[in-house]
């Protein structure tokens, strides 16, 4: 697999580490009421599905930098990378 | 028909032409007492043991190709019982047992071969934690047997125990284990269950549960609705994509394992060997092909192949510990999904909602598990309550802090 890296261009995915889904980004307010069993499902659960999957990259021997990538999991084909921290932001994160 | 040596002689005596189909292959009813979906090994087994050892009768096992097409007709056929954790090792070996008496039990030849599994060590750490996990086999009623260097030097010459990064210290052997014919496995089971009436359909996709105020009635299928008592899913590989349907996430992803086999060699290899330091299994078939694999690809897939990076992994741990297989051609490679659970170990299971039950989370050791998982999973249907060697298979564990972490990895599933 090929991931094209919005800075960097075309890479071999073998560079990269994989974490797993892109939610993983939104982590659960640990002041919530239900924490426990938000930051049960957060760590635990996954939707894990058969298409389009958006999931986290990491460049570890590149730049460094945290990717999300849009992959459908049936073809393995990449339709769509982004910088994790362009995503963040546009969350409402400050990074 | 029982299979016997005097029946092959009465059959060839008369031209061959009294065999009879293993299964038959009905249609549908519109209720059953239990439906079990998927037909792989698994399922064929947990319909085996539920009509025979259980007493059911009325079971269906709905398969959404054709028999064996999943992952029993995709690995790499290793048995073996040494694991460690108190929560899996009675299992496994329980699962050990019911393999070295399966061919007499369901009377049809998986060749079921104890040419024994020998992990090898390469330094005094790990050599220490080989001990400790030979005592938990041991406490569990499993053999295991440590072997030194100078041993292993008599029996298999061709190892490199000098390689200058990873010299080969010794091994942890368990002489009982070995491999089995993976598709015999699903056919005898298939022939077991169909012989104590279990319907088994093939071609059948369950698409949908019926459930009506938190209780499962039924299954929508291809080939129609059927109502049920209990819905038992057994789909290992695709666990998500199927209790998506009954509105559930599961502590699983899935990913693909890769494995390979080699022309066919003249007898090398006596039993199964796996490398300590990286990962790396290899056996030779009766046909004489070697049969190996390592690592799993690393993120989420449903397609059943890999990429490079991994087949140049196993290459690599192949050659480290037996640089003679350096010019031998590879012949195949294939993928299979596993469904990769959050602590490396499986789930036998009821659900939350009532009539629905999950078996799944296997990883890539459901193979060997095959009798065991039917047998508990059997249990579980029939009594309601685990069998004493799968109590911990628990789908709350998670919450419960109870997880069975046999690397100690954590909730990262591509690194068990």
């Amino acid at each position: 697999m090929i991931i094209n890296h919005p800075l960097l261009g075309p890479r071999d995915a073998a560079e990269f580490v994989y974490l797993g889904d892109a939610s993983l980004m939104d982590r659960p307010d640990p002041e919530a009421e239900n924490a426990a069993e938000q930051f049960y499902e957060y760590g635990y659960l996954r939707d894990n599905p058969a298409g389009a999957h958006q999931e986290l990259w990491y460049h570890e021997q590149g730049d460094r930098s945290w990717l999300v990538v849009t992959r459908d999991t049936l073809t393995h084909e990449i339709t769509g990378v982004k910088l994790a921290r362009d995503e963040a932001k546009k969350r409402g994160r400050n990074k | 028909m029982r299979y016997s040596a005097f029946e092959i002689l009465k059959q060839g005596l008369s031209g061959n032409k009294g065999w009879k189909p293993v299964w038959r292959e009905p249609e549908p009813k519109a209720e059953y007492d239990v439906i079990i979906v998927g037909g792989g090994g698994h399922g064929l087994s947990t319909a085996y043991y539920l009509s025979k050892v259980y007493g059911m009768r009325n079971i269906a096992v709905l398969e959404k190709g054709w028999l064996g097409s999943g992952n029993i007709g995709r690995n790499t056929t290793i048995i073996r019982s040494n694991y460690m954790m108190p929560g899996n090792q009675p299992f496994y070996e329980f699962s050990l047992k019911l393999w070295e008496g399966l061919e007499q039990d369901f009377n049809y030849n998986a060749m079921v071969s104890q040419r024994s599994i020998l992990n090898l060590f390469h330094s005094d750490p790990q050599r220490d934690a080989f001990v400790r996990r030979a005592n938990a086999m041991i406490l569990s009623g499993a053999d295991a047997e440590l072997a030194d260097e100078a041993q292993l030097r008599r029996e298999l010459p061709f190892l490199d125990f000098d390689n200058a990064r990873f010299p080969i210290k010794g091994g942890l052997y368990q002489r009982r284990g070995g491999t089995v014919r993976h598709d015999a496995v699903a056919w005898g089971y298939a022939r077991g269950a169909d012989s104590h009436g279990v319907d088994i359909i093939q071609n059948c996709e369950v698409t949908g549960f019926d459930i009506e105020n938190g209780v499962c009635t039924g299954v929508r299928s291809s080939k129609g609705s059927i109502r049920t008592k209990k819905v038992a899913v057994c789909v290992a590989g695709s666990s998500s994509r199927v209790m998506s349907l009954a509105g559930m996430r599961l502590p699983i992803e899935s990913h693909v394992l890769q494995a390979f086999v080699t022309e066919g060699l003249k007898p090398t290899l006596p039993g199964v060997i796996t490398f300590g330091a990286g990962h790396f299994y290899v056996s030779q078939s009766d046909k004489g092909g070697l049969v190996f694999g390592g690592d799993i690809d690393g993120y989420n897939t449903y397609a059943q192949r890999g990429n490079l990076p991994v087949v140049e992994d196993v290459a690599e741990g192949g050659m480290a510990i037996m640089p003679m297989i350096g010019r031998t051609r590879l012949l195949r490679s294939w993928g299979g999904v596993m469904d990769m659970s959050m602590d490396g170990s499986p789930f036998i299971d009821k659900t939350h909602i009532e009539g629905l039950y999950f078996n799944g989370g296997w990883c890539y050791g459901g193979f060997k598990a095959t009798p065991a998982s039917g047998y508990c999973y059997a249990h579980l249907l029939a009594n309601d309550t685990p069998h004493p060697v799968a109590t911990e298979m628990r789908l709350d564990r998670f919450k419960r802090g109870h997880i069975i972490d046999e690397k100690g990895q954590g909730n990262q599933p591509n690194l068990h």
